[in-house]
């Protein structure tokens, strides 16, 4: 039996998670099956069935499919399901919000959110925002999964040349519309994968003091990141937060700023290769799984850390 | 209308959990517990709704252990009318809860069901897309602004690249992110008040719905431990490992 992924993109090119869960797919089972619902998302299969660990790749072509809807992709991937041992896709707000509705349907005990393939039915998944690992083993007939992106690397995209096979609509839902999106555009890394991501937390005290944020960031080519109690107190919009709730990260380099390090932020950001805190208070639990720790007013250290950093030579990008 | 919202029971989210020796799970004996913190949100925007004269009951339930009456209980501090608890043993896995609510969903009829858009405990994100697809009604997850219209929801959800809107027919079920209100905290005489109102209690046998788990735990493990760090002394000292000790700017 064959795995089927669900892809994830916007019907003209592929969101990178989808890469990471095609990597943790082929560890499951060699015969990895990707599934394009889209509208004139041809460009997209394309370029997934020259992933070399795709085997096949099934695209959904209807216009209904302009905008994604759980509601809407669930039908097509249930009619595709009896051919599959198992359904994954990953576990950002895409797939959360589609595998669930999915697994009910087939009556399966879906697991979420996997950061290690043990076996084809065994997986680790954290719990407790991280703070212990389960290893856990399905007994259904279909595993539904969900992929953790971070934890496995990303698919290479060429050399393969998978077959591209068109697969039938299912009939259009009426009982969600979708009405719009507001992506936030910006030219820096994505959060998800960027190499380095700064962060502000409640100590930056105002949207404003971003700015230095900011600062840093388009020096060392870094996305920017924030608790949630920055994201609550309106400094900056919610596609920034990091942790539990928000997204989990794995950069080279975590900075974190005027963060005091509460459990649930750590979640989002404490398997970072190499983590610095800068915070003036010298007991914030922060410093506990900080590589540097930087006792400070960030306020000056901010203005500090650019000068230092413009006085390197070179910088990696 | 009629608002059913789920609460679930689980280790407060300040305390630092620890894993069992037997690495058979989480010590939850003598710990802190509290109402799953998106639950409070779920509950919250029921009542606001309902202050708004837009619902006309709301109706807490709970899927767990006795002391789950506790979250019951807060619950209708706060404002809900009464009270639900669904008494089960042990850890019970999404796909039974769905279930379960599937179950009280056909008794009480609600037009919609709110809960948190995940548990901090399992860290599952389940439920409530399970039950809309049992129930076959829409479902509007992470959801940070709820509009309420004729037999429709316009619900705005947190998605990764920022906001996005859609429109729910009514029945429909909604799980809360933590920004969609700033839950309020229950005044003593709403506590007392609370005491007072009904919870009713039903087992998952009455309901006739198996939880037995299809999922085996073969082992709960600390995450590995991250090697102590250093303090800098200054922004020079610490610019100069990044550069030199990490290799990573």
């Amino acid at each position: 039996m064959s795995v089927l992924l669900i892809a994830e993109h916007n019907n003209k090119e592929v969101k990178p998670f989808t890469l990471n869960a095609i990597s943790a797919a082929s560890q499951i089972n060699e015969d990895v099956h990707v599934l394009v619902i889209g509208s004139n998302s041809e460009e997209v299969a394309k370029s997934i069935s020259q992933v070399p660990n795709v085997k096949k790749v099934i695209n959904v072509n209807n216009p209904i499919y302009e905008n994604y809807l759980a509601e809407n992709y669930t039908s097509v991937i249930i009619k595709l399901s009896g051919n599959y041992s198992h359904i994954i896709c990953s576990a950002n707000t895409f797939g959360k919000n589609l595998m669930p509705r999915v697994a009910a349907l087939l009556d399966v005990s879906q697991i979420s959110d996997i950061t290690k393939v043990i076996s084809e039915d065994t997986f680790q998944r954290p719990i407790y925002a991280g703070n212990a690992f389960a290893t856990v083993k399905s007994n259904d007939k279909i595993k539904c999964v969900t992929i953790r992106p971070t934890s496995f690397e990303p698919a290479p995209t060429s050399g393969g040349s998978a077959e591209i096979q068109n697969g039938d609509a299912a009939e259009a839902t009426e009982i969600t519309k979708f009405i719009k999106k507001e992506e936030i555009k910006s030219d820096r890394p994505e959060l998800g994968t960027a190499r380095v991501v700064v962060s502000g937390g409640r100590g930056m005290q105002s949207g404003e003091n971003f700015k230095l944020i900011t600062a840093v960031a388009d020096k060392l080519n870094a996305a920017i990141g924030a608790s949630r109690a920055a994201v609550d107190a309106g400094y900056i919009t919610n596609d920034h937060q990091v942790g539990q709730t928000g997204k989990v990260v794995v950069p080279d380099l975590y900075i974190a700023v005027g963060i005091s390090g509460a459990i649930q932020h750590l979640a989002g950001m404490k398997e970072s290769k190499v983590i610095v805190a800068i915070n003036k208070d010298g007991e914030a639990p922060i410093f506990s799984v900080a590589d540097y720790g930087l006792e400070a007013d960030l306020f000056d250290a901010l203005p500090k850390f650019l000068e230092e950093l413009n006085k390197l030579n070179t910088i990696q990008k | 209308m009629k608002i059913l919202v789920a609460v679930k029971r689980v280790i407060d989210y300040n305390v630092q959990i620890r894993v069992k020796e037997d690495n058979s799970g989480v010590v939850t004996e003598n710990v802190k517990m509290s109402t799953n913190p998106p639950d409070d949100n779920a509950i919250e925007e029921a009542v606001k709704i309902k202050e708004a004269g837009k619902a006309k009951e709301v109706v807490a339930v709970s899927v767990g252990e006795e002391k789950a009456q506790e979250t019951v209980r807060k619950a209708l501090a706060v404002g809900a009318d009464r009270g639900i608890l669904v008494k089960v043993d042990g850890v019970i896995e999404p796909l039974a809860v769905s279930k379960i609510l599937k179950k009280i969903v056909e008794k009480e009829k609600p037009d919609l069901v709110f809960m948190g858009k995940q548990a901090i405990d399992d860290d599952c994100n389940q439920t409530g897309q399970m039950l809309a697809a049992l129930l076959n009604w829409p479902q509007a997850t992470f959801a940070s602004k709820i509009e309420v219209k004729e037999k429709s929801l316009e619900v705005t959800r947190e998605v990764d690249e920022g906001l996005e809107t859609i429109e729910v027919k009514v029945p429909a079920i909604v799980t809360c992110d933590l920004r969609l209100n700033e839950p309020r905290y229950a005044s003593l005489p709403n506590i007392m008040k609370a005491k007072k109102k009904p919870i009713e209690q039903v087992s998952a046998g009455d309901l006739g719905v198996d939880v037995k788990s299809r999922i085996e735990q073969i082992k709960v493990e600390e995450p590995p431990k991250r090697k102590a760090g250093i303090k800098v002394a200054s922004v020079e000292e610490l610019v100069q490992k990044l550069k030199n000790e990490a290799k990573v700017i």
